[in-house]
């Protein structure tokens, strides 16, 4: 499962940063910050080709050594980043997409939530839940 | 193609000498027609090339049982003789081919053919022999080509150039490359299968990849050969997809044996080697079941390589390489290989490095630059690794490495085995690199900043900025371990202004905290200081590590240096302004008052702050405008006197608010003219269009204060300031008071905050929005206004006199001095207290007024007053009712001890009645009736009504009033009646008062107030009486609509003429008769009635008693029922006469007024349209009207009462004019 879990706003600060283990949060900051490059570089190259008709799943944003990190853009332009330990090889596309899916339906909650102030880091248990459920537990 | 590309496999057996000869021919023509090579498995047909290697046909050649060899497997033999001669061929050939077919047979190949070469030379040799049926070719296919007569080709004279030469090869090529072909496909075909089963059967123990791997890439080589890279490629693909799924299961649990060489401990990491199309070497390795895991991926992966330059794909190579990289280090990992520390960074450096020289070398510079994207991973990888060598060899340090760490570098170079030939002469090879790199401090600091300048570079060009600036700060972090932090700052502050202005708070708070180490290194104070407040202040951060940085602060403030040099740093990161608050809330005070200012201050810091001095400077502007009042829209106030300033909260959170820009602050402006104050145009401004407009993109955000460097503060010196001594600020919010200066009226603008700690000067430079407050000055105003709207007339009302003091202070003895006026005296009152009331509208004193009258003079005493006070008292005054209108001003001249002058006020009174007269008449009887209105909002009681003439003591008015005492409710009218009597003559004018007593319902007697109203009657005497009768039509008893009947009007002259009437109308006298003319009119507003034939006319009336006049019309009524009559106006005529122009009018306003009358009667007779339109009314002014102005005839009407009609009022019953007539009922 996720090691890092990211929401950033559309002006690309972070909405939302949680990761396993804590003690290397800093290392994962970084890593999902320069991952914005990446995601810039993929809206501004699917915007040229296709348009509207455009898939939020942007995939394997890079790799690295230790972790891949998946990068997925809503229409809105929040941007979600998934960063997987690259150890973990039995995790397919597939879930990745999923993850992001069941990410969006739960940010698409708290933004429906009249208390929330768009714009403001999120701060949902709801969400928080979410997240913790695609997090790797470890102890 | 690739000359190590094997051809297909060709043997050749028979007559060797033949065979040689046409080999080299068949070898070169044999690929030059594609053919068309049909799949299995539903794979889609190609064109290929086929190439085929012939050799002599050995037994040893022919393959084994279990052979898996692809590329030497022969494919199609072929026998080859030239005889020609049968004898020949039944005595030896024949022999031949049996046994050679004998030995294809066993072998299960059915892939052959024979090759007759037929000579001309033959041909003659053995032209007897020759028979037509029984040729050598004839015989050969009767014993050998059992119903495959295709297995034998004849080739006519192969060396010769003749058409019939050329035929014949080109039916032999065709017909070899079909039959190539059709074996290459069936044996294929057999390979793949088999290929298939042995991957079936790779769970069974015993199954050894290395060697499967050798069988499928067999087939890659075939693919590769006949060009067909892709196909090629995908085998490659499948075995490494295998190769990683072992790995995968191994990770599982699930182990394969040969999975055990795999994991021996790595001994060489000589990295890719990809110059070479086979790396052999490895091959063998592989082959021999020896390869370690780096030397299976990397010979899978040059293979791979190798295929896709083919391919043309040179950027998938990038892009697999990378992922072989990573893939290679987390296999390693997973199968536990023991590897030496460093082992696997220096692989992968080499690694990287080769691929980039390997694509560098297929494509050219512009190539290059256009597809950084996809080289730049490669390159921050290689750097990175780099880096992470260094700092295990001791490179980067300061001292450089200590001698374990040239143990370990000696070890790793070992590793790398030696140079291999290819690159050995070439001077920049990865090989030689790294080599250099570890070999010294200096060699690695080249390498490594080359490397990190060309990745950072790579980024800019393909504007990955924050990857650039990420390897930015992993340089900075290698120049802050080798000492140079001069170097490392500048990565360090590019860095954090992309963090910052993204609000990336973590990599903020790391990132600053390697600056404050930088600048602390650098002895920069002021930056230092600056970054440790923001540091102290950063949540992030533990307790320990912010308590830390401030402490930095307060030790460098407690150091007692000279004066002069005094730190100021921003005050937003040591403390937030978030409110501020005057006292009172209007934050307008007159000069002199008290004024404070309540400050909250979010102290950041961990730890409390012992501030020494806490100062706001104010700029002080001196108000020219009005005293007070002005609006302040300045401040963005939710609640009166509070201005909350917005914080772009912590300096390192989502940058929202910044980015969203300073809310637009508007202003109401209105432009009014110098000379009148009237508004000439209004509208609203933008004050701070120089925020708003301001281009955000090049800006830094406005809350990093560190960014770059701190901006230069400094404190201004006003000359008012506020100022707080020894505040210690706890963390959180504190809330410090200050007394604000306000001596002289004007307005003060709070700058900026000034927080002095020792040395050190925390300064916020603009305190935003701006925040002013007002001092004025006023003058003492007076102003009396009624106690209750309206005063009424004539009856003692309440007047309050309120005094604002302003800056005068009201003495004891000072006093007020009202000139009396006989209009409105000043009730004298025991009880008259003042009441002083602050600013604040609080009851301060109260005390009795003492009032002295004089004959022209009232004063009143003030009891003293502080400034900027009010003082309010009520007085009761009475307006004596004047005659006249009912509303009306009066000034009062009051004399103040402030001013020199007079101040006159007015009040305004109201008449609470409105009075109406009105003569009425009974024939020779005359009425006298006046109407009172009530007009104020107050009941009356009236009492004692009565009428008074003044001129005719003779005259008796006779009271038909019943009541003594009446109620007059508001807005109600009270109507009285005096019969008038008179004894000789009526006087023709009769001057008359009305007078009364009123109070207000419910008081007592004493409060009657009199009521006077006079006015004045003339020409009172009836002079004529009016009659009508209305005559049905003949034969007729009652009148019906629709017929005529007749209307007689009988004027009669009730008394002699008067003198004075004598004297004005008998001037019209013609025959010496005294007559006087008066014109009638039969009018009906009502359209009851159609006048038929002349409506008015002109009469002479003799100016005696009882002379009397009869006037005969028709009318014609025009509905049934009881109507009433037709209304007859009696009018005086005066005709146009010179006497008449002569005589000088008694008042030249008559006749305008008649002449005004003459038009109003056109005006009547216009709105009787329905009369004249029926063609009976010959106006008497018609056609005059043009003359008007000039001296002309003209009427005048009778004074009222002076004509009695009696018939006013009066009725006729008419019937319908036929029974059967349609009645219309509406019911609604």
């Amino acid at each position: 499962m996720a090691v890092c879990i990211a929401v950033i706003a559309k002006e690309n600060y972070p909405l939302y940063i949680r990761s396993v283990p804590t003690q290397n949060e800093l290392k994962f900051h970084y890593t999902v910050h320069t991952s914005l490059d990446v995601v810039e570089e993929k809206i501004s190259a699917v915007g040229k080709s296709l348009g509207d008709q455009r898939e939020l799943y942007l995939g394997l944003l890079y790799p690295t050594e230790d972790y891949k990190v998946y990068g997925y853009v809503t229409n809105s332009k929040v941007k979600f980043v998934i960063v997987v330990d690259s150890s973990n090889t039995s995790l397919r596309d597939n879930e990745i997409r999923s993850m992001f899916r069941k990410l969006h339906n739960s940010f698409t909650d708290v933004m429906c939530n009249p208390f929330h102030n768009p714009g403001d880091s999120i701060q949902s248990k709801a969400f928080d839940g979410i997240v913790s459920g695609m997090m790797v537990q470890t102890g | 193609c690739d000359s190590l590309c094997p051809p297909l496999f060709i043997p050749g057996a028979g007559d060797q000498g033949l065979f040689t000869s046409l080999y080299t021919s068949l070898a070169q023509q044999l690929p030059r027609e594609p053919m068309e090579w049909r799949r299995t498995y539903g794979r889609a047909p190609k064109m290929i090339h086929l190439e085929a290697n012939f050799v002599q046909f050995k037994d040893e050649l022919l393959p084994k049982e279990g052979n898996k060899a692809l590329l030497t497997f022969p494919f199609l033999h072929i026998y080859w003789t030239d005889c020609c001669d049968t004898e020949v061929y039944k005595s030896t050939v024949k022999e031949d081919m049996m046994r050679w077919q004998n030995s294809l047979r066993t072998h299960g190949s059915a892939d052959w053919v024979i090759i007759v070469v037929e000579t001309n030379d033959t041909k003659k040799k053995n032209k007897t022999n020759i028979l037509p049926r029984s040729s050598i070719v004839d015989k050969i296919r009767s014993d050998f080509c059992n119903k495959q007569n295709d297995r034998c080709v004849v080739l006519s004279d192969p060396l010769k150039d003749s058409s019939r030469s050329q035929e014949s090869w080109n039916s032999l090529l065709l017909k070899l490359r079909t039959l190539l072909l059709m074996s290459f496909t069936k044996n294929l075909g057999r390979f793949e299968d088999d290929m298939r089963t042995l991957r079936e059967k790779r769970t069974q123990p015993g199954w050894s990849f290395c060697e499967y791997f050798m069988v499928q890439e067999e087939l890659a080589f075939v693919f590769e050969m006949l060009q067909q890279f892709e196909d090629a490629l995908v085998q490659y693909d499948e075995l490494d997809a295998l190769f990683t799924q072992y790995v995968l299961n191994f990770g599982a649990g699930d182990t394969a044996n040969w999975l055990g060489s795999f994991c021996a401990p790595v001994r060489s990491w000589s990295g890719l080697l990809l110059r070479r199309p086979i790396d052999m070497e490895k091959r063998d390795g592989i082959q021999r079941g020896e390869a370690s895991l780096l030397d299976l991926r990397s010979y899978l992966f040059s293979r791979q390589c190798t295929l896709l330059i083919f391919l043309q794909r040179p950027w998938e190579v990038t892009q697999r390489a990378l992922e072989l990289l990573h893939n290679c280090v987390q296999e390693l990992r997973l199968l536990e290989v023991s590897v030496l520390d460093g082992a696997l960074d220096c692989w992968v450096f080499l690694s990287c490095l080769e691929v980039l020289h390997r694509i560098e070398g297929c494509c050219d510079q512009a190539q290059l630059a256009a597809n950084c994207s996809h080289t730049v991973g490669l390159w921050a990888y290689a750097t990175d690794k780099l880096k992470c060598l260094g700092e295990l060899c001791g490179l980067v340090s300061e001292k450089g490495p200590t001698s374990e760490d040239l143990n370990r570098t000696v070890d790793l170079l070992a590793g790398l085995g030696d140079e291999r030939p290819e690159t050995v002469n070439s001077l920049q090879s990865p090989y030689k690199k790294l080599k250099e790199a570890l070999s010294s401090v200096e060699a690695f600091e080249r390498h490594y900043l080359e490397l990190s300048h060309a990745a950072m570079e790579m980024y800019r060009a393909i504007s990955r900025l924050r990857s650039a600036r990420l390897v930015g700060k992993s340089l900075a972090e290698f120049y802050m371990r080798k000492g140079d932090p001069e170097r490392a700052e500048s990565f360090l502050q590019e860095a954090l202004k992309s963090y910052v202005s993204e609000g990336w708070s973590l990599p903020v708070t790391h990132t600053r905290r390697q600056i404050a180490e930088c600048q602390k290194l650098l002895g920069r104070t002021e930056d230092y200081l600056q970054t440790s407040a923001l540091l102290a202040g950063d949540l992030n951060l533990t307790t320990e590590e912010r308590k830390h940085f401030c402490q930095e602060i307060l030790s460098f403030a407690g150091k007692t240096g000279d004066k002069s040099h005094k730190v100021s740093l921003s005050m937003s990161v040591f403390t937030q302004l978030t409110r501020l608050q005057f006292h009172p809330a209007t934050a307008s005070v007159h000069s002199g008052a008290i004024l404070q200012v309540e400050l909250t201050l979010r102290c950041l810091m961990p730890v409390s702050v012992r501030v020494q001095q806490l100062a706001a400077s104010i700029h002080f502007d001196v108000d020219h405008g009005g005293t007070h009042g002005r609006s302040k829209g300045a401040q963005r106030q939710t609640n009166p006197g509070t201005v909350e300033f917005i914080q772009s909260s912590s300096s390192a959170g989502p940058p929202s608010s910044s980015n969203a820009g300073p809310s637009l602050e508007l202003d109401e402006i209105q432009d009014r003219s110098p000379s009148d104050n009237s508004l000439n145009s209004t509208g609203v401004v933008c004050k701070n269009t120089h925020l708003v407009m301001r281009r955000h993109d090049s800006s830094s955000p406005p809350d990093t204060p560190n960014c770059v460097s701190p901006p230069t503060v400094t404190m201004k010196e006003g000359a008012q300031m506020l100022k707080v001594q020894d505040v210690t600020l706890e963390p959180g919010n504190n809330s410090i008071t200050f007394t604000a200066p306000s001596g002289q009226p004007g307005t003060y603008t709070l700058r900026q905050l000034c927080a002095t700690v020792g040395e050190v000067q925390f300064v916020l430079p603009h305190i935003y929005p701006s925040v002013q407050y007002e001092v004025y000055s006023q003058e003492p105003q007076l102003t009396v206004e009624p106690l209750s709207e309206p005063l009424l007339a004539g009856l003692p009302q309440m007047v309050k006199f309120t005094l604002l003091t302003g800056h005068y202070a009201v003495k004891k003895g000072d006093a007020l001095q009202l000139s009396n006026t006989d209009t409105m005296p000043i009730l004298p009152s025991s009880s008259c207290s003042a009441r002083i009331s602050s600013p604040t509208a609080e009851l301060v004193g109260e005390s009795v007024l003492s009032i002295q009258s004089s004959e022209k003079v009232t004063s009143i005493s003030l009891p003293p007053t502080p400034p900027y006070h009010t003082l309010e008292f009520q007085l009761e005054v009475l307006c004596i009712i004047p005659s006249g209108s009912e509303r009306f001003s009066l000034q009062m001249s009051i004399d103040c001890p402030w001013s020199i002058y007079s101040t006159l006020l007015a009040l305004t009174f109201y008449i609470p009645f409105k009075t109406k007269h009105s003569l009425l008449s009974a024939g020779n009887r005359k009425y006298v009736q006046v109407c009172v209105q009530n007009v104020s909002d107050v009941n009356f009681t009236l009492a004692e009504v009565k009428l008074t003439e003044k001129q005719h003591a003779s005259l008796e008015l006779q009271s038909l009033n019943t009541k003594t005492q009446q109620l007059l409710c508001s807005k109600y009218s009270v109507f009285c009646l005096w019969e008038v009597r008179w004894k000789d003559d009526l006087p023709s004018c009769l001057q008359c008062v009305f007078s009364a007593n009123f109070s207000p319902l419910n008081q007592d007697v004493s409060a009657f107030k009199p009521f006077h109203y006079q006015f004045q009657f003339e020409r009172v005497t009836t002079l004529y009486s009016v009659r009508a009768e209305i005559l049905p039509p003949t034969g007729e008893q009652h009148c019906r609509s629709g017929f005529l009947c007749g209307l007689e009007v009988c004027i009669t002259r009730l008394t002699e003429p008067a003198e004075g009437e004598l004297a004005e109308d008998s001037k019209t006298d013609t025959d010496g008769l005294k007559t006087t003319k008066l014109m009638y009119e039969v009018a009906d507003s009502s359209s009851n009635w159609a006048v038929c034939g002349k409506s008015s006319g002109m009469v002479s009336m003799p100016m005696t008693a009882n002379a009397t006049h009869k006037v005969q019309i028709e009318v014609m009524p025009l509905f049934a029922g009881h109507l009433p009559f037709p209304k007859i106006k009696v009018l005086k005529y005066l005709p146009h006469t010179a006497a008449v122009a002569i005589q000088p009018d008694p008042d030249s306003c008559v006749e305008n007024d008649s002449l005004s009358l003459l038009d109003k009667t056109l005006d009547d007779q216009a709105d009787t349209a329905s009369i004249r339109s029926r063609g009976s009314v010959h106006s008497v002014g018609s056609g005059d009207q043009q003359q008007k102005g000039v001296a002309m005839p003209r009427l005048e009407p009778f004074s009222p009462g002076q004509v009695f009609n009696h018939t006013q009022a009066r009725q006729v019953l008419v019937l319908p004019s036929t029974d059967d007539h349609i009645m219309e009922v509406n019911a609604t």
